[in-house]
């Protein structure tokens, strides 16, 4: 933690330079997928006909929209996770740091700390039934 | 210019290796689960034992007529393909397969980060094409992967936190170069359980409910054919290979061998990742399908739990011998 507070500019500029290979990478793969869809257009016939191009239903006509209304039962675990992800986003820089000299100690009490109210939470969605189907 | 060269190169092998690896992968599970099941899967195609199966299968798709439903969300439905195989080419860029910075696409300091942020993209693609396609069946899938992604990412990102904490670092080289063998006791839930949420992510079996053929034809792909339908089953070989490649480098100590560390490093690793894909189709033909419900029970009842237990177990160890 205090070393990288000492020099903050130095940490960034090494930290996008080797950013910009990721970058690169992505080029070639977008013009990975360009040239394939650009290949497989010449490739392939077009022959568009009014069945072809039904939504499939089994066979038979489609009835109503496919975006049809739907229950969403999971958007009780979307919460969860959204609670949970953003919680443990911050293990990750903690992580680097806690087994530190000088550190040790504080930082595992913490940890305990950070778990038990994770686990309370998920004890409390387990009791109201949350992670059970009905 | 060097350095652009080196780029270029790096870049160059990634792409190969993104290219082939799953075609491999794909022909072992043709080979494996054929014999698994008392067949002998493809043997006529290129005349030795089948080997030329994938590449007479991409012949074909790439000569399908390629249907978008009228009904359809024209764009988002041509570009989900993409969105759903380019993050794992991005993901392979920061794998290491031996030590040093020669074997390693780019040294990232966020590695773990990076490669599991990037990864959670690729589900985008399935969400994108179970929408956009404007099919009841392609909706459910599409919302099952969804629920599976939400309900899955979270012990798999705890169960990464746990290797993190124990490295000291979040850089995968250095991850690999912190590894003791001793570890690999010491992080075996969090393998087990990055594993099998990894498979979770990728909708392999037992995990492919959001899929599942027998009962909404094949979820968010229903509608796709020819190449597009391709790039999708092609994302979920590369999505093997990432993941068998991650848990390597997490759990197994990548290039770390009982001999041979210095210059054959690499050999370990890519054995290591082949077992695991071994591993991958292994459990595609002995276990059933979870049901839906089943399914996000196991990742909240018991993953979720798990991968608590491994980070307190990692803290208590690692503060005790520091």
């Amino acid at each position: 933690m205090r070393e990288t507070l000492r020099e903050p500019t130095v940490v960034a500029a090494g930290y996008f330079e080797s950013y910009s290979v990721v970058g690169l990478l992505a080029v070639v793969g977008v013009l990975f997928v360009a040239v394939a869809f650009g290949a497989g257009r010449l490739l392939r016939p077009v022959v568009p006909t009014p069945e072809k191009l039904l939504t499939y239903e089994c066979g038979v006509d489609p009835v109503g929209e496919g975006w049809a209304h739907t229950q969403v039962r999971y958007y009780v675990y979307a919460f969860l996770y959204v609670i949970f992800a953003v919680d443990s986003i911050f293990l990750f820089p903690w992580a680097t740091v806690f087994a530190a000299p000088g550190y040790g100690a504080a930082t595992l009490v913490e940890m305990f700390i950070f778990l038990g109210f994770l686990t309370v939470g998920l004890l409390y969605a387990y009791k109201k039934g949350v992670l059970a189907w009905t | 210019m060097n350095d652009a060269l080196d780029v270029a190169l790096r870049l160059l092998i990634v792409f190969v290796v993104f290219l082939t690896f799953p075609l491999i992968v794909g022909q072992t599970e043709h080979k494996v689960m054929a014999h698994m099941q008392g067949r002998l899967g493809p043997m006529y195609a290129g005349g030795f034992h089948g080997w030329a199966q994938l590449i007479a299968d991409g012949v074909k798709f790439a000569q399908k007529e390629d249907v978008v439903p009228a009904g359809a969300d024209r764009r988002i439905f041509q570009l989900a393909p993409a969105v759903a195989l380019l993050p794992y080419l991005l993901v392979l860029l920061a794998i290491p397969i031996g030590p040093g910075e020669g074997a390693v696409g780019q040294v990232l300091d966020a590695g773990v980060f990076f490669v599991l942020a990037v990864m959670g993209v690729g589900v985008l693609g399935s969400l994108m094409a179970g929408w956009a396609s404007a099919n009841k069946f392609s909706l459910l899938g599409g919302l099952r992967t969804a629920a599976q992604l939400l309900s899955y990412e979270l012990p798999m990102l705890l169960a990464a936190a746990s290797v993190a904490m124990a490295a000291g670092t979040v850089s995968l080289p250095g991850i690999v170069d912190a590894f003791e063998w001793w570890w690999l006791p010491w992080q075996i839930t969090g393998a087990l359980v990055f594993f099998i949420a990894g498979l979770a992510e990728l909708q392999r079996p037992p995990f492919d409910m959001p899929v599942a053929d027998s009962e909404i034809i094949f979820g968010a792909y229903t509608e796709y054919t020819g190449l597009r339908f391709a790039l999708f089953l092609l994302a979920e070989y590369a999505g093997i290979v990432v993941l068998c490649g991650l848990t390597t480098v997490l759990f197994l100590g990548g290039w770390h061998g009982p001999w041979g560390a210095d210059g054959l490093g690499w050999v370990w690793t890519l054995l290591k990742t082949a077992i695991l894909a071994f591993v991958v189709i292994w459990l595609r033909v002995t276990y059933p399908r979870l049901r839906e419900d089943q399914l996000q029970k196991f990742s909240w009842t018991l993953l979720v739990p798990l991968s608590l237990a491994q980070i307190a177990l990692t803290g208590i160890v690692k503060v005790v011998i520091s």
